[in-house]
């Protein structure tokens, strides 16, 4: 028992900075945006949250840190494409590429220092229930609010939202800011409670994952969490396997989150009636609105 | 204070060729101000990290020699770009592209002649090529994201290589690094006398090529009338599969050839770390070059130039080198921002004072 508890908690461990960035992300896209940035904006929150609180001695204020880096990052994303129209999925690209490169210039000096560690609840991190009450937020606001129904109209016909006098170029710009404070907290968590130190590119891949969950889960913040479970579940399952010895090489258990990505993304893909519904309309378009 | 856009009647040839000069522009400023943030005069720092390299012959022969991985990738990315299919897995079949290549060498090292060379860079393209087609097929068969998927391989390919160096490929007498035997003779590219190699030539045969491909040829018309009118494609007959897999085939070959073209000339052997990131960097050399294959030509020239003056900056300034992916970071930013003047006015309008025209 207590083992299957252990093997648990490593897989909520795994799971909850995909779930956080997921679900921030999420928001992002119903309204019709698609920000590949991820990546970027949750390695700048890494950092960040890291070097504020190594030098304050506050893991909280590590956390604000990573939450603004993040927003930041996400309000030059939402100018280039929101302002000035840019092609969301370059400058998504844009972002991810100049989030891994300052994040590893400004985290030279933090290498192989010791982190702080986050505070635990019953050996279980405090941004686990964080990421839960999110989960639970997100799909209340979504689909139970008028905020929720104006974010998807947004996202779905932009020109009828913009036609109904709803601000469809600000609400975008608040829910890119949410999943990039989102994408920021989840590197904080990579940098304050998965592993407490700097490593450059720590995020791996993640943010990348965490965009294949929100398509995994069609565009539904239950099934986001289902699916980083999931996930979370796959990567620990390498460590299982290569404890037990069976003589596979530990390259390809690493390999293991990426492929099994590719074949969530596969089958979820491949089944029009999940996709077609959920997958917002107006997705990766931009808008100018019309004088 | 508000930004408005207001769309031209035509795209402004002036900005369609002024943007990749005003993004350069705007990007030495802000370099300018990093340099300053570090305690160091924007001026010096520019100039150790821009200029000077373009004054010696040896780090003019190393520009040409980083240039030429980021100009064979980034004229298929431009390719694929320009059909509006999302390849940026191009780090991973490189990286795929090198260890096929590499089979003939580390399986046959006694093979001595010309013809492996030969057999090299076609295993090479070939092997890319096939790593590309992948991302082509989930998206055609399954319609998965291409953008996804090809990212997602790239990790796995760099697993593939690490496991071979380490494991089965790893050289007996290697001291146990996780190394292969170092590539000799024929098994390495002929280079012009200096350090640049015979893949600078193929650099430019494929910008030439695919110049020629997208200005004269029904493909090359394709391509456009894909990626900028869909619609009118289908109506043409033209059929969106082929064009994602002809694309991920093209851009993914020439990586694979990009790849091996490295572990050939400057790498001289297959090890964990093969590439500083040509595949990533080599997106922003698309862009930069306005996605048309002579652009890239120079792209690829200006993108070498910032891996160099990074590596400048840190032996002469004492900063890191890691500047050099920030500088390409925000270069990428200024050309996505600078191309919105090719097709729009920008206007600022502040409360109350009415219209006033600010660029264009």
């Amino acid at each position: 028992m207590d083992q299957f508890l252990a093997v648990a908690l490593t897989i909520i461990t795994a799971a909850t900075p995909l779930l956080i960035a997921a679900i921030g992300e999420l928001v992002v896209e119903r309204s019709g945006v698609l920000n590949l940035g991820v990546e970027g904006m949750m390695v700048m929150g890494a950092i960040a949250g890291f070097a504020i609180a190594l030098t304050t001695g506050s893991t909280m204020l590590g956390i604000g840190a990573a939450i603004l880096a993040g927003m930041g990052m996400s309000l030059l994303f939402g100018f280039l494409t929101l302002t000035l129209v840019a092609n969301q999925v370059a400058s998504g690209l844009a972002l991810t590429l100049l989030g891994l490169g300052l994040s590893g210039l400004i985290g030279e000096s933090f290498v192989g220092q010791p982190g702080l560690k986050l505070p635990t609840l019953y050996g279980i991190d405090g941004l686990v229930p964080v990421s839960l009450f999110l989960t639970a937020a997100v799909a209340y606001v979504l689909f139970k609010t008028k905020t929720g129904l104006v974010i998807r109209a947004v996202g779905n016909s932009h020109n009828s939202a913009h036609a109904l006098g709803y601000r469809v170029i600000a609400l975008r710009y608040l829910c890119v800011m949410f999943g990039g404070g989102c994408a920021g907290l989840a590197g904080a968590y990579l940098s304050l409670a998965y592993t407490p130190q700097w490593i450059e590119n720590m995020t791996a891949g993640r943010g990348w994952i965490a965009l294949a969950l929100v398509v995994f889960a069609s565009w539904r913040p239950w099934r986001t969490l289902v699916g980083a479970y999931l996930f979370g579940a796959v990567s620990i399952l390498g460590f299982v396997v290569q404890a037990m010895g069976l003589g596979i090489p530990s390259q390809f258990l690493s390999a293991l989150p990426y492929l099994v990505t590719i074949v969530a993304l596969v089958i979820i893909s491949g089944n029009k009636r999940l996709t077609r519904a959920n997958t917002p309309a107006c997705l990766a378009q931009s808008f100018v609105p019309d004088r | 204070m508000q930004l408005i856009l207001e769309k031209r009647g035509d795209r402004s040839e002036f900005f369609a060729l002024a943007s990749p000069f005003l993004a350069l522009f705007l990007t030495l400023i802000v370099g300018g101000l990093i340099f300053a943030s570090r305690g160091i005069s924007p001026l010096e720092g520019l100039y150790v990290y821009f200029v000077e390299p373009l004054t010696q012959i040896w780090s003019l022969e190393q520009l040409v020699v980083k240039a030429t991985p980021l100009i064979l990738i980034g004229v298929g990315l431009a390719v694929c770009y320009m059909a509006n299919v999302w390849n940026i897995g191009a780090e991973g079949q490189l990286t795929i592209g090198a260890i096929v290549g590499s089979m003939a060498p580390v399986l046959f090292p006694t093979w001595q002649d010309p013809s492996v060379l030969v057999v090299m860079l076609i295993m090479g393209t070939v092997g890319g090529a096939l790593y590309g087609l992948i991302p082509g097929l989930l998206k055609t068969r399954f319609n998965a994201n291409e953008i996804l998927t090809s990212l997602m391989l790239v990790y796995v390919a760099q697993f593939i290589l690490d496991w071979l160096v380490r494991g089965p490929w790893r050289d007996p007498k290697g001291f146990n690094f996780p190394v292969t035997q170092t590539f000799e003779g024929w098994q390495l590219l002929p280079t012009f006398g200096g350090t640049i190699h015979l893949g600078a030539l193929f650099a430019v045969l494929a910008c030439v090529a695919l110049a020629f491909l997208m200005a004269k040829t029904l493909k090359g018309f394709e391509i456009k009338v894909t990626g900028n009118a869909p619609r009118a494609g289908r109506f043409a007959g033209f059929s969106r599969d082929r064009m994602v897999l002809f694309c991920f085939l093209l851009s993914g070959g020439l990586a694979g050839l990009a790849g091996i073209c490295e572990v050939a000339s400057v790498v001289g052997k297959l090890q964990p770390q093969i590439s500083p990131g040509y595949g990533f960097a080599a997106i922003i050399v698309a862009f930069l070059g306005r996605l048309n294959p002579v652009g890239v030509l120079f792209a690829g020239l200006l993108l070498a130039l910032s891996y160099i003056g990074g590596e400048a900056a840190q032996v002469s300034l004492g900063i890191s080198d890691k500047i050099a992916k920030v500088v390409q970071g925000i270069l990428l930013f200024f050309i996505l921002s600078c191309d919105t003047l090719i097709l729009y006015r920008i206007k600022i309008q502040f409360k109350g004072v009415g219209t006033l025209k600010a660029v264009g």
